[in-house]
């Protein structure tokens, strides 16, 4: 017999039209629990506008707001200036994207909103691809991987480029709080945005949610995926506080990050050379965040 | 009081979602079907935790209930329980 260790209180719906094993839903539900009833939440385009299923369904306990592709760093600060203008500064005002709607095409608005310093959340649920539309290649689809439109196969036209290092970008703009959060841990998840209540300014998360369909991935492997991305070190769990970083998770033995490749259909097709290319990358980067952390210490 | 026909007035501003997906059933996804050992369950709250679908209900000291109108059968479930106190079984 055990004590729950994340809030008991649910604010998302079953119900919802999430494929099986779906790693952004998960995502919401621990987000909601953190941030409790006194929230507002803005939605672009992406795999969460269609999750509550057709009108006039809804799936979420709070107020939900579907807006343009590109506009959700926009409408999460007019909500911030709206429920200070009505005097509740109370209220957390959340932006919720897919990585498409963050890397790619919400970057411009997220800047702004990050760079005038609006007092809001901002969630980006990374599944690694536009996996609403059918998983086509986004900015942040790591290198190798397999997408609609980066076809393996006979073409080998699967993705060259490396993944784009939100978290780096949102450290450029002098953010007060940043943070990567997995599914596989959801006391780590709650506690973080837990802190951000108490941090004026905005908060930006990178949340790993796999998602199975677009991974080619069995769904009842998506937590254990998620605990082979952090002990392999390709998705490290840490934060930054106003430009110090902390590593909340370090693994005691690190997984060969082949491990974790062979468990999704998207990387099947890459061969030895490229799996010992993806692993010096990975440990480059690991070193990079461990110096980073050193670095900071005495600043 | 007289009745009136509902005109155009009578439509919502914008369109408001009102009626909970909890209504929507969703088990009929499902291919397999999680099933409870109750003598292998240390009632430790990590199927509850995991639940994508929000179909698992227990309290601190109560075996997990599962909710088959929404589970889809998704077996994170089976595959997290630190007991295997959970089995899936193929539907009929």
């Amino acid at each position: 017999m055990a004590k729950a260790t994340i809030p008991e209180e649910e604010l998302m719906l079953s119900g919802h039209v999430g494929c099986l094993g779906c790693g952004a839903t998960l995502t919401m539900r621990y987000v909601l629990k953190a941030l409790g009833k006194n929230t507002v939440i803005s939605v672009p385009a992406c795999c969460w506008a269609v999750m509550p299923g057709p009108y006039p369904l809804r799936c979420l306990e709070i107020p939900m707001l579907y807006n343009a592709f590109e506009t959700t760093g926009a409408s999460i600060s007019g909500l911030r200036a709206a429920y200070d203008m009505k005097g509740r500064p109370d209220i957390n005002v959340l932006g919720f994207a897919g990585d498409g709607g963050t890397a790619d095409i919400g970057i411009q608005s997220l800047s702004g909103a990050v760079e005038r310093g609006d007092n809001v959340f901002y969630v980006m649920y990374d599944n690694e691809a536009y996996m609403n539309t059918g998983v086509q290649r986004s900015s942040s689809t790591p290198y190798g991987a397999w997408t609609t439109t980066t076809p393996g196969g006979t073409t080998g036209d699967w993705k060259r480029q490396p993944k784009k290092n939100m978290m780096e970008i949102m450290v450029a703009h002098r953010i007060p709080y940043a943070a990567t959060a997995s599914v596989a841990y959801p006391e780590d998840m709650v506690k973080k945005l837990r802190k951000g209540i108490d941090v004026r300014g905005p908060k930006f998360y990178h949340i790993y949610a796999p998602c199975p369909t677009g991974w080619r991935l069995s769904p009842d492997k998506t937590i254990e995926i998620s605990k082979l991305a952090t002990d392999s070190c390709i998705f490290p769990i840490y934060e930054v506080e106003n430009g110090i970083y902390t590593i909340n998770r370090k693994p005691a033995k690190k997984v060969p990050v082949r491990d974790y490749l062979r468990l999704q259909g998207r990387f099947r097709h890459l061969g030895e050379e490229e799996l010992n290319r993806i692993q010096e990358a990975v440990d480059w980067d690991w070193k990079l965040l461990l110096r980073k952390e050193e670095f900071m210490k005495d600043m | 009081m007289t009745t009136r026909k509902a005109a155009h007035k009578d439509l919502p501003r914008m369109p408001i979602t009102t009626i909970p997906s909890t209504k929507v059933v969703t088990g009929f996804w499902r291919t397999f079907r999680p099933t409870l050992d109750e003598s292998k369950c240390i009632k430790c709250r990590i199927c509850w935790k995991f639940c994508p679908d929000v179909s698992i209900s227990m309290t601190d000291d109560s075996f997990p209930a599962f909710d088959y109108e929404h589970c889809k059968g998704c077996g994170i479930c089976a595959n997290e329980c630190p007991r295997k106190a959970i089995i899936m079984v193929m539907e009929e």
